[in-house]
């Protein structure tokens, strides 16, 4: 039985806005067991973002987070100070973000920005630097490390960048990784390849990841939990396996069906009409609701509570999960 | 659960009151200035030798210069002019630089290279040279100051709309628009111009100021406003050789000038950040 | 009486002059080398590829805004590649694109309804501004948006509301034929179905050809009748939907397909992780096959050898040497 790395108890964070206080996370709950992946999926706008921000403490100028604790090896991150989180990021939390042409400093080679973290957190010099840096680029799969030390960003392709940014995060063994969108701008034939090396990585070294993504199909291959978040709040969550099979939630069965499936040819694509509501004053009930097919007055105006199903963990916030399987 | 509150405005506070202050400055100096004829006690070429260099006093607020005619009537008199002067300016080199500079940037290629040609050779050309040689072969009027404030101050806009429209050329909207069948003039006019605005109007804001100190500079010089009409570079040029025995001739015109360049720019500040928008509320 | 469209590409080829620095000279980069296919009216043509394959060059030449080196372009009695004038401007009317940024597909100075009737007024197409007002609305109706929505500026619309725009605007002077650039990628998964199920009833009540491009498979698949594999702008499969989904031969199609659709990996026996490394660059193509460095299952003569058009089945094209 892994112990828990990370438990997130009713995160709520806040966006100021021309518009108005955006609730961007609202209420979000889960935990997380050293060697496991959890995917968070979820549209523009459903918070899933802005929750990893959140745990790191690198929230935009405008946002704050209100509530909620982040328990990580059982001490809350919300509580650190800026400088004892400094000492975190990069040591004991990694993050990987979307886009891999300006996750790196053009000015500076490869080289040099990931013996940068070894500097900082492990305090390497010369050669004993030289030969780890090394060692962790040959480990995200990147040929020729060693003749590379000394190349630029600009002259690797996106999927070699985004491998460097991987070297750079993994660099001192951390506990978690955070990896927002981390190939969605890159070729669908790059894509598997960086989460394999992600996935071998983790395998080696034990280490948990959050998978920030919207895309089903490498959560089905590369996930062990997911989490489904709708307008700031988390609607389904559970195994992979169990989500994808028997989902609760009307909206994650509207995610799922709305991927064209290869081998049937069908006329019409399942969707659902309608757009996320607001976030700056959002509606008191589900926040699905008036997109639903089976919503009714009670789902209007009163929060659903988490339903379970007889999978251990597999739990949908909804009031008409019964009706919606069928 | 904590209250949905918006953070406090305290910081936007200080900023906002200079904002207040600059525009009402800028009002106040303009609306003077329309109604001069009105509200002034004396005219700006009164003279009154028995009252000559008299000190700041009840009668003359501004005090009175050498031919005892009253500081304070001639410096709003000297609004008129000067700002007359810097919007005509302002405009003429505003619209007919920033739409070369749309033109070239749109274009690019050979009357691009035509036009930035032409621009360096204002840049590098001193307003005051080129006052020189027109006031010198055209005679001093306030059309040739006009021309001449203009002629020195267009590149600055060409520069800048043509880097508007050399961006704004590859949006997808101008391709589009194109591949509707849409002519170059319209595009520009239609899909260029108006996004293109925004900059615009805060150039402009800003140059009004660079205007006024360029006229006042050049009438120090006598080459812009003849006397006896009052401008406010003028009004300096008058006082310099009074400045130890009869200070207020020089500085009070010095004073106003100054105040309102620092309001234009202010205000010009304001409305790029208005039209800027990438800012958001802080924390 | 409406001619048939019918868009014909034969032999197109594209060559990019690439600026040399101050020291060499400039380079040429074959972005796009001797493709063909045609589309008969009606259907739906899908381009497939990733970054580098030429996909999006082909597009712009098809629509007249990119002139070709060598090569046909035949959009119904329009021939496209001389680029003259009054060619072009004949093509105007017969062929719309739409594009993949619904952010930057709208001029965000213009409300709507201008946006809209933009091309109404350049084609002169209407007699009067009530004329237009009442196009705007019938094709606002078309797209699933209400009249009202005409007079709202872009920024206060949604991505998918932005995109049913330029659908919108595609539309309103009745053309023959779409080119799609990418018309879902930019938009969220639900909003992607809503938009592709559009396209799809559009296409059957306006009786269009479309042109689309796209590097997701499962976007392909549901929407196109014909497949046309890219790979560093050569074709390495062409063929019907059907065919090309059930009985992929080429070993990049099939990778492309179960990146698609993990269920498709057993089927298929090719893994997507199976592909090796990445996209060379256009600038220097392997030789022979150009896909040979990272086919998991090249031959010698793979890397010597340009493989041949083959038909496997009828209609059905690879460039192969194993298929």
């Amino acid at each position: 039985m892994s112990e828990e790395l990370l438990k997130i108890e009713n995160l709520t964070t806040y966006l100021a806005s021309r518009a108005g206080v955006v609730t961007a996370v609202d209420n979000v709950s889960f935990s997380l067991k050293r060697n496991q992946t959890l995917a968070l999926v979820g549209e523009s706008g459903s918070g899933k973002s802005m929750t990893c921000l959140s745990i790191e403490n690198l929230l935009p100028q405008n946002g704050k987070v209100a509530d909620g604790r982040v328990l990580f090896k059982g001490e809350d991150l919300l509580k650190k100070s800026p400088s004892e989180m400094e000492k975190i990021r990069g040591r004991e939390i990694g993050m990987i973000l979307q886009d891999p042409m300006t996750s790196l400093n053009p000015l500076f080679t490869i080289g040099n920005q990931v013996g940068e973290v070894f500097r900082y957190h492990q305090n390497l010099r010369g050669e004993a630097l030289r030969k780890t840096v090394i060692e962790v680029l040959e480990k995200a799969q990147i040929p020729a490390a060693a003749e590379r030390l000394n190349s630029y960003p600009h002259e690797f392709s996106g999927g070699m960048r985004q491998r460097v940014a991987i070297a750079i995060n993994v660099a001192c063994g951390p506990d978690l990784l955070i990896a927002d969108e981390p190939t969605t701008a890159l070729d669908v034939t790059v894509q598997l390849q960086i989460l394999r090396v992600l996935r071998e990585l983790q395998q080696s070294s034990g280490m948990s990841m959050i998978l920030v993504t919207h895309d089903l199909n490498l959560v089905e291959r590369f996930a062990d939990d997911v989490a489904i978040m709708y307008a700031g709040r988390i609607v389904e969550q559970g195994g992979v396996k169990d989500v994808f099979a028997r989902p609760m939630h009307v909206y994650t069965q509207s995610l799922l069906a709305a991927i064209p499936r290869l081998d049937e040819k069908v006329d019409r694509l399942r969707t659902v009409p309608g757009h996320p509501p607001s976030l700056i004053n959002p509606p008191e009930g589900c926040r699905f609701a008036e997109r639903c097919a089976l919503a009714d007055d009670k789902c209007r105006t009163d929060y659903p509570d988490w339903v379970m199903d007889s999978k251990q963990g597999h739990q949908a916030a909804c009031w008409k999960v019964g009706e919606a399987i069928n | 659960m904590p209250e949905n509150k918006l953070p406090s405005r305290s910081r936007g506070l200080a900023k906002k009151v200079q904002i207040v202050m600059a525009v009402s400055l800028l009002g106040v100096i303009i609306l003077t200035a329309l109604l001069a004829p009105f509200i002034v006690a004396y005219g700006p070429t009164d003279m009154s030798l028995s009252d000559s260099l008299k000190p700041p006093s009840w009668a003359h607020p501004f005090g009175t210069d050498s031919l005892g005619r009253d500081i304070l009537s001639r410096t709003i008199y000297g609004a008129r002019i000067s700002l007359f002067v810097a919007f005509c300016a302002v405009f003429i080199a505003g619209t007919t630089g920033g739409i070369l500079g749309i033109i070239a940037g749109y274009f690019g290629g050979f009357w691009d290279s035509v036009l930035m040609r032409f621009a360096d050779v204002q840049f590098s050309l001193p307003a005051v040279i080129l006052a020189l040689f027109l006031v010198g072969s055209l005679g001093p009027s306030l059309t040739n100051l006009i021309l001449v404030l203009s002629l020195a101050n267009w590149a600055r806009f060409s520069r800048v709309m043509r880097s508007e429209a050399l961006s704004l050329r590859t949006r997808d909207y101008v391709l589009l628009s194109r591949l509707s069948g849409a002519s170059h003039l319209r595009i520009m006019a239609q899909h260029i111009a108006p996004n293109a605005m925004g900059t615009f109007i805060v150039l402009v804001t800003l140059d009004v100021g660079i205007v006024i100190i360029l006229e006042a500079t050049l009438s120090f010089l006598g080459l812009g406003v003849q006397p006896p009409d009052p401008s406010w570079g003028t009004l300096i040029a008058d006082g310099r050789e009074y400045l130890s025995t009869a200070w207020w001739i020089a500085i009070f015109p010095g004073i106003v000038l100054m105040l309102t360049v620092l309001a234009g720019n202010t205000t010009g500040d304001f409305v790029r950040d208005k039209l800027s928008p990438t800012l958001s509320t802080r924390w | 009486m409406k001619k048939s469209p019918y868009i014909s590409v034969k032999n197109l080829t594209k060559i990019f002059q690439m600026k040399g620095g101050l020291f060499s000279a400039s380079r040429p980069l074959r972005a796009v080398n001797s493709v063909s296919f045609d589309i008969p009216v009606g259907e739906t043509f899908g381009l497939v590829g990733e970054s580098g394959a030429g996909k999006s060059t082909i597009a712009k030449m098809v629509m007249g805004a990119l002139q070709a080196n060598e090569g046909k372009i035949r959009v119904s009695d329009v021939h496209v590649d001389t680029f003259e004038q009054s060619e072009l401007l004949r093509l105007r009317r017969l062929l719309q694109p739409v594009f993949q940024d619904p952010y930057s597909s709208l001029d965000p100075s213009m409300r709507i309804s201008s946006i809209i009737d933009e091309p109404l007024r350049v084609q002169r197409l209407c007699k009067s501004a009530a004329e237009r007002k009442e196009k705007v609305a019938e094709v606002l109706g078309e797209v699933g948006l209400s009249a009202d929505s005409a007079r709202l500026f872009p920024s206060e619309m949604s991505g998918g509301q932005r995109q049913r725009v330029a659908i919108a605007r595609s539309l309103v002077i009745n053309p023959q034929c779409l080119v799609l650039d990418e018309p879902v990628s930019a938009l969220d998964v639900s909003v992607q179905a809503q938009i592709l199920n559009l396209l799809k009833d559009i296409q059957v009540k306006n009786a269009l050809t479309y042109l689309l491009i796209s590097h997701d498979f499962a976007v392909v698949s549901f929407i196109c009748t014909q497949i046309g594999v890219l790979y560093l702008g050569e074709f390495m499969e062409v063929g019907s939907r059907n065919d090309i989904i059930r009985n992929a031969h080429h070993p990049y199609t099939k990778a492309l397909i179960s990146t698609a659709d993990p269920a498709a990996e057993r089927r298929l026996g090719i893994k997507a992780a199976d592909i090796k490394g990445e996209i060379p660059s256009p600038m220097s193509p392997p030789g022979g096959c150009p896909f040979h460095p990272r086919c998991p299952v090249a031959v010698e003569r793979c890397k010597s050898e340009k493989p041949l058009w083959r038909e496997v089945e009828k209609g059905h094209l690879v460039a192969c040497h194993l298929a």
